[in-house]
Parts: C-alpha cells; sequence; structure tokens
C-alpha cells in the first residue's frame, strides 16, 4: 500500500514535470501552430540561468527565487528573438519551421558548450528543499513537492491570463479566427509575439525547476522535447485543459509501467499506449469544436 | 511524425506545396548515403589487401601521428572530456621528453559524440583516412564493443582506458582499465567482509551493467548473498523516482550502482531525497569518480563507496608529479581519476611497447608488449601479452566533504588481469 501511495507520487510529480514541460510547448504548438523544436533548449537555457545566477548570488535558496523570473525573461525573450527573426517568416510553412528551428537547437546547444562546457555542472538545492516531508510514513522529496506547486502555480497563472485578461482574449480571438481578429482591430503581429513570449519564458521556468531534479548540461532539452510534444499531442491541440490532463495520465502510466517492468520497457509501452491511443482519438484528449470539415 | 495533426486542418493544397522540397531532400539523402557507402567501400577494400592499412602509417618524417577518440559532447562528455585531457597531458610530456623513437606526437583528436556509431565511424576515419600509429579512447563498452571490429579489419591498434565487464580480449585493443576481476570481484568480497547479506543493482541499460550483473549475481549465489532487485534505466535516464522507491522498498544492506553518466546525477539527488543516506544503505558505484563527484554535488553523494584502481590521493612521488602537472596544465580546481590515470599510463605503456619494439608497427607492438611495464601514479603496472590487461591494484574508496575520495580498502598487492574469470570455480557458467 505505502509503495502504491509512493507511486502514485511519482506518477504525480512526474506529470508535473511533463507539463511544466509541456505547457509552454501548449501555447506555442498547441495555439499557435509552431512546431518548435529549440521548445528543449529553452528550457536549457532557463537551466543555465539558474546555474548562473547560483554562481552569482551563492546562496541556492535566494538564487532559485530570483532564477524563476529571470528563467522566465530569458526564456522569453529567445522566443521572442527566434519569433522576430525567423519563425514570423513561416507562419504558413510548418514543416520548414520543424527543420528551421532544430536547426536552431543545434546551435543553441553548441553556444551552450562553448559558454559552459562539455561536462554538465550541478545547481545546488537550497536547504529548506533537500529531504522529504513525512506523511503516514509516506517520504514526499520536498523537490518533487515543490515542482508540483509550481507546476501547479503555472497552470492557473496561464488560465487566468488566457481567460482573465485583455492580452488572453486577444490570443484566443487570434487562435479562433486570425483574419476576423485582425478585422475586429487586434493586431496579430503582436499578439503572436507575446504568445510566443510566453510559452517560451513557460520552458524557461521548467528549465530552472529541472535543476532541482538532475545535472544541467546543453542536451538537457533534448531528453523532454519528445514527451513535451506526446504532452501536447495526446491532450488535443490547442486545449490548456488536455495538455494538463495528458502531462497527468503519462506521467502515472510511465511510472506505474516502470514500477511493473523496467524504466526501458516502460518508455515502450508508454508509446504503445499513446500510438493506439492516436489511431482511436488523432484528434486528442479534449479537442477544439470548428466547424470545418477537417 | 506528430507535426502531421497540426497541419491536418490547414487544407490538402498544402500537401502538393510540400511534396517538392521533402522530395528534394530526399534526393540530397540518397546521394550523401551513396557517397558514404563508397567511401566505406573503399575503406574495407583497403583493409583486405592487409599490408595497405599499416602501411598507411606515414613514419618517415620526425613526427607520427596518433587519434584520441572521446565525447566530447553528449551524455558522455562529462566523463570523457577529462580523459581526453590527461591524455593530451601525457602527449605533451612526451614531447617534450623527446617524443616516441625520437619523433614527436602529433595528435589527431575526434569527437565519439557519445554514440557508438559515431565512435566506429570515426575510427575507422582515424585509421584509413589519417593513418594515425594507435588510437587512445572510448568509455563505453558500447563504443568499445562498435569499434572493435573497426580495429580488428584494419589491424590496428585501440588503447582502451576505462574499467569494463571483461569477457573480452582482442589482439587489436590494449585494456588499460580493470577488468571484472579487479575492480567489481574486490568490491565483492569488500561488501561480504562487512556483512552484507543483500544487494540492490542499480544500471544504465546496457552491455556493461547487464554484463557486470551477470557476473555479481553468479558471485553472489555462490557466496550466499540474496540479489533483491535488478533495475535497468535507459542511458541518459533522468527520472529514477520510481527506481529508488523500489529500492527503498526493498531495503537491502547495499546497493550496486553500475549507471553511467548524468543518470547518476539524477539518481543520487533522488536518492537523498528519498531519505536514504550512506549510513542505512552504502551505494558502491563503479563508474563515479572524483571528477562526476563535483557534477553530483558533493552533499548528494558524501559517505558513498566507489571501487576503482587509482584515487587523487594515492600516496606516491609519481602520483604527486601527475596531479601536480594536471592542474598547473587545467587548472587548480581540476580533479584527477581512474580513467584519467589509465589513459595517461596507456600513452606511456604505447611508448614503452613501440621503443621496446624499435617499431611503429602494429605486429611488432604486440609481440613486444608481453612485460612492459610504466612506473603510474597507481603504482607499478605490467603489461599482460596473453590477454592484453594490465595488473592492478583494487582500492575501495570513500567519498569525503572534500570531494576527493579516500582508500578506505586496498587488496594490498596487483591483481593479475583475468578477464574471463578463469580462476574463479563460481564464474564458470559466465563466458
Amino acid at each position: 500500500m505505502e509503495t502504491l501511495l509512493s507511486q502514485l507520487f511519482a506518477g504525480l510529480s512526474l506529470g508535473s514535470v511533463l507539463l511544466l514541460a509541456a505547457l509552454g510547448l501548449a501555447l506555442t504548438f498547441g495555439q499557435m501552430g509552431v512546431i518548435n523544436m529549440a521548445h528543449g533548449e529553452f528550457m536549457m537555457a532557463g537551466a543555465y540561468t539558474a546555474f548562473v545566477i547560483q554562481g552569482l548570488l551563492g546562496d541556492p535558496g535566494a538564487s532559485l527565487l530570483v532564477s524563476l523570473p529571470l528563467g522566465f525573461l530569458v526564456g522569453g525573450a529567445l522566443g521572442l528573438l527566434l519569433e522576430a527573426t525567423l519563425i514570423h517568416r513561416m507562419y504558413r510553412r510548418p514543416l520548414d519551421t520543424l527543420l528551421v528551428t532544430w536547426g536552431v537547437a543545434l546551435v543553441l546547444q553548441q553556444v551552450a558548450r562553448d559558454v559552459f562546457g562539455a561536462p554538465n555542472v550541478d545547481v545546488a538545492a537550497p536547504g529548506w528543499l533537500s529531504g522529504a516531508v513525512t506523511v503516514g510514513g509516506l517520504a514526499l522529496p520536498k523537490t518533487r513537492l515543490f515542482i508540483l506547486a509550481l507546476a501547479v502555480v503555472c497552470i492557473v497563472a496561464l488560465a487566468l491570463v488566457l481567460r482573465a485578461t485583455p492580452l488572453g482574449r486577444r490570443i484566443r480571438a487570434v487562435v479562433q479566427h486570425r483574419d476576423l481578429a485582425e478585422a475586429s482591430g487586434i493586431s496579430s503581429r503582436a499578439t503572436d509575439r507575446l504568445t510566443f513570449f510566453i510559452g517560451s519564458g513557460l520552458a524557461g521556468v521548467a528549465g530552472v525547476a529541472l535543476t532541482l531534479l538532475g545535472s544541467v548540461g546543453p542536451t538537457l532539452g533534448t531528453s523532454y522535447i519528445v514527451d513535451a510534444f506526446l504532452v501536447v499531442v495526446a491532450g488535443g491541440i490547442g486545449q490548456i485543459k488536455g495538455t494538463v490532463i495528458a502531462a497527468t495520465a503519462l506521467g502515472l502510466l510511465q511510472s506505474f509501467f516502470e514500477f511493473s517492468t523496467t524504466a526501458s520497457v516502460a518508455k515502450v509501452l508508454v508509446f504503445v499506449v499513446i500510438v493506439a491511443f492516436l489511431q482511436v482519438r488523432p484528434q486528442g484528449l479534449v479537442s477544439v469544436r470548428t466547424r470545418s470539415l477537417a | 511524425m506528430r507535426p502531421r495533426s497540426s497541419t491536418g486542418t490547414t487544407g490538402t493544397t498544402r500537401t502538393a506545396t510540400i511534396t517538392r522540397p521533402v522530395v528534394a531532400s530526399l534526393a540530397v539523402l540518397a546521394v550523401a548515403v551513396l557517397t558514404a557507402c563508397g567511401a566505406k567501400v573503399d575503406a574495407a577494400g583497403g583493409g583486405a589487401s592487409s599490408s595497405a592499412a599499416a602501411g598507411c602509417v606515414d613514419t618517415s618524417g620526425d613526427a607520427v601521428k596518433v587519434g584520441f577518440l572521446n565525447s566530447l559532447s553528449g551524455t558522455m562528455a562529462i566523463s570523457e572530456q577529462t580523459v581526453h585531457d590527461s591524455l593530451q597531458l601525457a602527449a605533451d610530456e612526451i614531447n617534450a621528453d623527446g617524443g616516441v623513437l625520437g619523433k614527436q606526437l602529433e595528435i589527431v583528436s575526434e569527437d565519439g559524440q557519445s554514440e557508438p556509431t559515431v565512435f566506429a565511424e570515426k575510427a575507422s576515419k582515424l585509421i584509413t583516412s589519417d593513418c594515425v600509429a594507435a588510437v587512445f579512447g572510448g568509455w563505453t563498452s558500447a563504443s568499445r564493443k562498435a569499434m572493435l571490429p573497426v580495429f580488428e579489419a584494419n589491424d590496428s591498434l585501440l588503447f582502451y582506458p576505462v574499467q569494463y565487464e571483461g569477457l573480452e580480449s582482442s589482439e587489436n585493443i590494449f585494456y588499460t582499465g580493470a577488468t571484472t576481476n579487479q575492480q567489481i570481484v574486490p568490491a565483492l568480497d569488500y561488501l561480504a567482509e562487512q556483512g552484507a547479506k543483500s544487494l540492490f543493482l542499480v544500471g544504465s541499460d546496457y552491455v556493461f551493467p547487464r554484463t557486470a550483473n551477470k557476473i555479481i549475481n553468479a558471485y553472489a549465489a555462490a557466496h550466499d548473498i540474496e540479489i533483491v532487485g535488478e533495475e535497468y534505466a535507459p542511458l541518459g535516464h533522468t527520472d529514477f523516482s520510481t527506481i529508488v522507491n523500489k529500492v527503498k522498498a526493498a531495503d537491502a544492506d547495499a546497493v550496486f550502482n553500475t549507471l553511467n553518466g548524468d543518470s547518476n546525477v539524477a539518481f543520487f539527488k533522488e536518492y537523498n531525497n528519498a531519505g536514504l543516506s550512506a549510513d542505512d544503505m552504502p551505494v558502491v558505484s563503479v563508474s563515479i569518480a572524483e571528477e562526476e563527484v563535483g557534477g553530483i554535488g558533493v552533499d548528494n553523494i558524501e559517505g558513498q563507496l566507489t571501487a576503482w584502481n587509482y584515487y587523487q590521493t594515492v600516496d606516491s612521488p609519481e602520483n604527486d608529479a601527475f596531479v601536480k602537472a594536471f592542474k598547473a596544465e587545467y587548472g587548480e580546481d581540476r580533479p584527477t581519476s581512474d580513467p584519467m590515470e589509465a589513459a595517461y599510463t596507456s600513452l606511456y605503456l604505447w611508448r614503452a611497447m613501440v621503443e621496446k619494439a624499435e617499431s611503429f608497427d602494429v605486429a611488432d607492438v604486440q609481440e613486444a608488449a608481453d612485460g612492459v611495464t610504466f612506473d603510474a601514479p597507481e603504482g607499478t603496472v605490467v603489461v599482460d601479452g596473453d590477454n592484453h590487461h594490465v595488473a592492478k591494484t583494487a582500492l575501495i574508496g570513500r567519498i569525503g566533504d572534500d570531494g576527493l575520495i579516500h582508500t578506505e580498502w586496498s587488496s594490498q598487492e596487483p591483481i593479475e588481469p583475468d578477464p574471463f574469470l578463469e580462476g574463479y570455480d563460481w564464474a564458470e557458467d559466465l563466458s
């Protein structure tokens, strides 16, 4: 029973990591339709931000709290730069975007390698996040609780921005019908940029959070990018709700499969489940209702 | 791939417009593949006429080329960069000392990119296109296994500096790291001596951990030790909560860790966060040396055990000189580790073999190898001409709060290499 509960927690925790990684993608890929392969590298940039800040400030606690907003800004700034220089030229050419952003991802990895060196670096976790909280004999690692909480905060913040602010209204309007939104006086260029900024910024935040779990290296993003796309696709394009459900479900699936088999086999099983699921429901868990026949 | 579902809504006309670039890039790809195959055919042809490959090494000038092949990028870079640095140090020292047979070493470096296939490709390039006299490098057994046929087909030499799972002995490879009876078996002896009755095995999912664990299982069966769990994580795996949960639930006397690369960081962070420590369940690692301790974070791993044949703290004049030279070259904060030392030693051993043979020719070097010695930082090492391994002393160490590893237990004298464990009754069914 206790193992079952701690497995449940491990699954939720993995789900929250996946969610953080996929949330930004749900905006840029899900809402805007941009296949951004450099999304993982924005996470890497966020992680290195945490590393640099820790080098400057020294104290792990303070630097974590500074790194989170700063990681958002760094990821967002990179996203803005990418959007302004490359992506906005190819909104109508999704396959080219895939290749171009993949190239950008490779460039960013090499930049990180040249600046920070090939060996991975370690970001120390603050003292108040080391160890575990014990609930009825169940040890819940504090870092994982923190990431879980961070994911919830990001989700709530994003939902608020999308639903309750003029910006969110503009984003949703452009997603639903670009031409009509423009005709109503919304600058779709400015909206695109802001959406991309927020989406990439969330990747930066995810990167900062990942430093609590493992080491920071130039290829940090590549291990998450495929999973992040899986979550967004399985969740249904264009729906944040679907992303949340899919991330949680995949996290739980992965950890329970892993518990009853092995890590490698679990990965295979998760892929099989997703492929089978997409056969039945190609539009994902939650889909936007449209009048188009496609 | 996934993107299809996103383009689905944009209509069918799109498909027509994409087709052309896709076809064009496919054509380019096909041409690239064909040229690559062409190159391969040439290389094989050169190898088949035997002397062609050997004759390719140019020893007429006052310099001779040697190849360094390490992963300078990818998940293994954390470890292999250090080996590359110490090889470079050895080459600089040898060049300053007059070179090998009066010839300066000219280094050709290649990046194995943590990919076995790239290792094979680059090895072939070093041998047939750069015409190096010998290649130094490799880390994962997967990379060595991928390179082995390349070195055998081209009849060239590889010096492999890392401890590995044994059960191998190639004419074309010199193994200067430990084989199992010089590292894993002594580590198990130590655990048994400490009274461990149950073990949990955690490893990366590839050839070294799987073979190592097969050996550990055989040892355990013969020594009344229970294996309470055996888990593998894919290379580069970063989420260890499930595996740590299993370890915790199994409650073994010790954990035997054969994880490789940066998975170790995630594993030890998780291990600590789950409330496990070296006191209640010590972890013996065979792939964590001084360099990795820094990457994992001393706090996460302090007090845990390692099994190697060299630590920076080894007390000998040779080691003092090595450590001092390395720090002078690469900075005070850089530690030295077992694979670095084995790599450093491998270049010196090759020099000794070449000078004994008075020839760079592969056959002459193989002939001369038996009994070649070098006063290495770990102590004097002797090459075994039959199995191409070297005799080494086993050291169990404990990671201190200074980030260095301090010897806790020693086999006292060099252990003769026995890659196929022929001298051990319990290992009969393994090879």
